[in-house]
């Protein structure tokens, strides 16, 4: 078990989201970074699908009540073990009464902690997403246990360190193809989307981030239809959403863009201010 | 039947096919029976399929290598002739509540509309309603069928929280809230039936190509209806109508 002593600014278990569920409206949720998560897990042997922690802009403070192994991944939060720093992205081995600190973010936005085999919660429809509606809790909250493996006699493993390249952290360049209402933009429109810079606006989580300046918009709405993470839509009063992990799955705005799932990735390391570019690229 | 449809890429691992921008049963048969057969040559792990009122959209497990090669196998499974699709299609039957206590908007709008409340009951409850597929939360399902004299467009300023189970229209629109949630729509009702729960498999026992009937219900009778889901005990109506 993990014992939560804090629960930071927004907490939660993801893994690789839900698949199969859109039809009836469920969304695919899962790590907004899976860049990191992915890493994570991948460091320690675990299968892509295991459960991980995300945390968000202020890290919690966790006690390890059995010994395992971690990895830290994606926004650095200045991690420590029992007030001891400790590296990023490495295999780390954590002793029964431990305590893992994450402060607030200094560098991306976003930070994962994966644990030896999973964070083992009941799966609801396929996944440990969490998410309000599906599964019984949507965040991790103070005095919460998550259950881990148990396992005898844990030792560092010495592997060959694998290299991590982090630099996507810094980049403002958000690769997008065309969305499927691309054409109906007006060429200025064009122009000025891929041109121009946006920042991120406050209204930034999980189902999606809104962008600033608004475009001047004479598109109309279109007959709902199918949406998806990555999804960049246009709302009559020019209003540009990113469409995140947690994103319903149908929208009836424009879908003018659609990022990249690396470019998800790089935006869900943003937060409020943060200048980004759209880059146009093929399949 | 053969629309002319479009296919485009919509990520690495999905592909999107759209008909003509309608809302029509045609279509929806046409979307569904597509549905079908590629749901039939996949499998369910690989592929996933999600559809609306024009449009399919095909996620596939993988990124995709080569786009021509699957836009020409979906355009020739397409022309296929649809096979053991059944014509007939199921009716649930859903209780509405429409005291005042649960349809807060139902005087406002009885007056707005210049009709009785009667009225309003026997106009909502008369259509079989289509469903055209599930979208906006868990479980919401997007009916067709609303009569013309119902239709009133969504409030200005949306309502932060609507209850569970209320049951709304907005602008040509109608339909149920399976969890609480903000919203633009006038509430005239609620139902006591679960429409989403994420513990079941699957999660919602209304698909796309569906229809609904609602049926007005007592308070007591809400009352009661609610006791007996509380228990499993209530059976939701469903008739099978071959046409």
């Amino acid at each position: 078990m993990i014992k939560v002593l804090k629960s930071g600014f927004f907490t939660t278990i993801q893994d690789q989201g839900r698949f199969g569920y859109g039809s009836f409206g469920v969304p695919v949720s899962g790590a907004m970074d899976t860049c990191a998560s992915t890493f994570a897990n991948h460091i320690l042997g675990n299968s892509m699908d295991a459960a991980v922690i995300e945390m968000t802009m202020i890290g919690a403070q966790f006690q390890f009540l059995s010994a395992t192994l971690i990895a830290i991944t994606g926004g650095h939060m200045n991690p420590k073990i029992n007030n001891k720093t400790v590296p990023m992205n490495e295999v780390i081995l954590v002793n029964k009464n431990d305590v893992l600190s994450l402060g607030n973010s200094v560098e991306g936005f976003r930070t994962y902690v994966a644990v030896k085999g999973g964070i083992i919660t009941k799966m609801v429809l396929g996944s440990r997403s969490m998410l309000k509606e599906v599964t019984p809790s949507h965040r991790i909250n103070k005095s919460d246990h998550l259950p881990i493996l148990e396992q005898e006699g844990i030792k560092r493993i010495k592997n060959a360190k694998v290299k991590f390249n982090s630099s996507y952290l810094n980049t403002n360049n958000i690769e997008v193809a065309k969305g499927p209402e691309f054409d109906r933009l007006s060429e200025k429109q064009k122009t000025l989307l891929l041109n121009e810079s946006f920042k991120v606006s406050k209204y930034n989580n999980r189902m999606a981030y809104q962008l600033l300046p608004v475009v001047t918009n004479t598109l109309d709405a279109i007959l709902t239809a199918p949406v998806l993470p990555g999804t960049v839509q246009l709302t009559p009063s020019g209003q540009l959403i990113v469409l995140m992990r947690d994103c319903q799955t149908t929208g009836g705005y424009p879908r003018v863009l659609q990022l990249t799932e690396k470019a998800i990735n790089i935006l869900s390391q943003k937060s409020t201010g943060n200048n980004i570019n759209f880059t146009l690229v093929d399949y | 039947m053969g629309y002319k449809l479009r296919f485009s890429q919509y990520n690495a691992s999905s592909v999107l096919v759209e008909w003509p921008p309608l809302i029509d049963e045609n279509i929806l048969n046409d979307v569904l029976s597509f549905k079908n057969k590629i749901e039939k040559i996949n499998i369910k792990c690989l592929v996933e399929v999600v559809t609306a009122y024009n449009s399919l959209l095909i996620i596939y497990n993988f990124t995709i290598d080569d786009i021509n090669n699957v836009f020409k196998d979906l355009k020739a499974l397409y022309l296929e002739k649809s096979i053991g699709l059944s014509k007939g299609s199921k009716v649930i039957k859903i209780p509405v509540c429409y005291d005042a206590d649960f349809g807060e908007d139902l005087m406002h709008f009885s007056k707005v509309k210049k009709i009785s409340k009667s009225e309003l009951i026997e106009l909502h409850t008369a259509p079989l309603y289509t469903v055209f597929f599930l979208g906006f939360l868990p479980g919401f399902l997007y009916l067709g069928g609303l009569n013309r004299a119902l239709h009133l467009n969504r409030k200005t300023t949306p309502n932060l929280n609507i209850k569970k189970g209320s049951v709304a229209i907005g602008g040509k629109q109608t339909g149920i809230y399976p969890q609480d949630s903000p919203g633009g729509w006038h509430i005239i009702g609620n139902s006591p039936i679960e429409l989403f729960n994420p513990n079941d498999n699957p999660p919602s026992f209304i698909n796309a190509g569906d229809q609904v009937k609602f049926y007005a219900i007592s308070k007591p009778e809400y009352v009661e209806i609610q006791a007996e889901i509380q228990n499993s005990k209530f059976n939701i109506e469903t008739l099978f109508v071959n046409d």
